[in-house]
């Protein structure tokens, strides 16, 4: 399978002597579906703004599927469709037009423009509002333009920087669907996102970015494979006796009908409600108490 | 890139022409109560200037200001509206090349420029029979001056940080320049002194070249009008050139 974005050494100081991207490597597969995660401030958006050509790099080497972006800038951009982290509409411009003015930069006739927009707001479900400037849209009607504007040209990678944010569960849910279904059918998605469970459900391969560098980068599963822990809430409905132990797993009150138990990767569940059924506690019902690509993120950035 | 370039001027278009009652009808109103006070009341008392009547001398000079300040305006307002809610990024992360950009964006002004500029002239024809001497040269003058102005809008736009930055130009340096350029007066009444100052501004030749087109009269000659406009347009296009290259404002 071919490489669809290879970044060599990139490096980016702004002019008050920030380095936000601080000589990064990264290999995204074509058709893959990729996390970029960090902090705020880990440079994210930066290498993104690079890659699209939004920023210019201090030094290093960007190719997108073999094509050196220096040297093939406007091919380059034809094979990305950006969705930003902010908002960057003219708010006084009507929906469709959005759409039909983006597809015209890359080329594509108003009569093709028109159908392709028309396509890709009735996917979005903003065909009602297609004559509507985009002010008086909701924020998750403005991801979703914001997507179907990145989508216009049919591009073969497409950046999402925090594509669900502000967007309720419903429509985070379908943007998935739509977004997985996409992949499938051969577009090289790159995905930052601050959902860390948005990550471990969508993303096959993944890199985690600290102080401009990346510290990590693995396939989702070998990543997750990587946490020798795990943190389970057990709840009953009666009250728990505070006397109870075991030798295998550590118990926490949380209250007196919930407690938290950190287990390692030897112990399972079935043996601590096994455990706590002998010692008299029934256990009505039990939950992660954290995402576990969230424990592993935390514990890999965590400056400290 | 044609595709591209016109997009940009049909958006540019769109966007002048969904607020027409701020872009175009404010000039014919303005022009019409310059044409009554001065040109018909005023006028009246000052007699003939250059072997014609008041109000035919100022109408060239009328039109040519909406046009200039017209043309400004819609580049500096879009393209830093642009910049200011980022919608700028649409063209930025496709494959356009900043000389198409420039070139939609200038397009853009020349036809607010020339939209505004032929509503004014209408509005005109309402209080005086008019005929234009020489219209290919009125048009190529108008074209130009024009073209010149939707650059230094965009250069405006470029270095402008705040909206007090694209006021400052039109009111304080624009402005002052259209009045003191023979707009009103041929500089042939002026001492000789005033007469040279006059000769530095470049809005006399525009205003003077437009003149000739209109009457086939003017203080200075129209080769020496097409020079200025030329040598300008040439050197406000190969800066916004380099400054859109260069990303100053725009790219980090």
């Amino acid at each position: 399978m071919s490489k669809a974005l290879t970044i060599q050494s990139l490096r980016k100081t702004y002019k008050n002597k920030l380095t936000a991207v601080d000589g990064i490597d990264l290999e995204v597969k074509e058709g893959d579906f990729f996390a970029l995660l960090g902090r705020n401030g880990a440079g994210k958006t930066t290498t993104i703004g690079i890659i699209c050509g939004l920023l210019n790099k201090t030094s290093g080497n960007v190719k997108v599927f073999g094509l050196d972006q220096d040297d093939h800038i406007n091919e380059v951009k034809r094979m990305i469709g950006l969705m930003p982290q902010e908002f960057n509409f003219n708010q006084f411009e009507p929906v469709e037009e959005i759409l039909i003015n983006q597809a015209g930069y890359h080329g594509i006739k108003r009569s093709e423009a028109r159908l392709a927009s028309e396509k890709l707001l009735k996917k979005m479900e903003l065909w009602d509002k297609r004559k509507d400037m985009v002010k008086s849209l909701s924020g998750g009607m403005k991801r979703r333009l914001m997507l179907a504007r990145a989508l216009i040209h049919n591009p073969k990678i497409l950046i999402l920087d925090e594509p669900t944010a502000g967007v309720d569960v419903d429509i985070r849910r379908s943007m998935w669907d739509f977004l997985t279904q996409l992949n499938k059918e051969g577009v090289t998605i790159i995905l930052t996102t601050h959902y860390l469970e948005e990550a471990e459900s969508l993303c096959r391969n993944i890199a985690i970015m600290n102080d401009g560098k990346v510290i990590k980068q693995t396939s989702m599963k070998d990543l997750l494979a990587e946490i020798d822990h795990q943190v389970i809430v057990l709840e009953s409905k009666n009250d728990i006796r505070p006397d109870i132990k075991s030798d295998k797993f550590k118990i926490e009150f949380i209250d007196s009908q919930s407690i938290k138990v950190l287990l390692d990767s030897k112990t399972n569940i079935s043996e601590v409600l096994v455990s706590l059924q002998d010692q008299g506690v029934s256990i009505d019902h039990v939950r992660s108490a954290q995402n576990r690509l969230e424990t592993l993120f935390f514990y890999l950035t965590d400056k400290k | 890139m044609w595709i591209a370039f016109k997009t940009i001027v049909i958006k540019e278009v769109l966007r002048f022409s969904r607020i027409w009652v701020q872009t175009v009808f404010p000039p014919i109103i303005t022009t019409s109560l310059y044409l009554i006070i001065f040109g018909g009341l005023v006028g009246e008392r000052i007699g003939s200037m250059e072997g014609i009547s008041y109000m035919e001398f100022i109408i060239p000079g009328i039109i040519l200001m909406t046009v200039i300040t017209n043309s400004y305006a819609n580049t500096v307002s879009s393209f830093y509206l642009a910049k200011f809610n980022h919608s700028i990024e649409e063209l930025l992360v496709s494959p356009v090349p900043n000389w198409v950009i420039l070139l939609g964006y200038v397009s853009g002004g020349v036809l607010r420029g020339f939209s505004v500029g032929l509503g004014v002239f209408l509005a005109i024809y309402f209080f005086i029979d008019i005929s234009v001497s020489n219209l290919f040269i009125a048009f190529i003058i108008f074209l130009l001056t024009s073209t010149l102005f939707s650059l230094a809008g965009f250069i405006n736009a470029v270095f402008a940080n705040s909206f007090d930055d694209i006021t400052i130009v039109p009111t304080f340096i624009l402005m002052p320049l259209t009045y003191l350029g023979g707009m009103f007066y041929s500089i042939e009444i002026l001492p000789e002194f005033w007469q040279s100052i006059s000769k530095v501004n470049p809005i006399f030749y525009m205003i003077d070249g437009f003149r000739i087109g209109f009457y086939g009269v003017g203080s200075a000659s129209l080769i020496e009008s097409l020079m200025v406009l030329l040598g300008m347009i040439t050197a406000l296009a190969m800066t916004a050139y380099y400054l859109l290259n260069k990303g100053v404002n725009i790219k980090s």
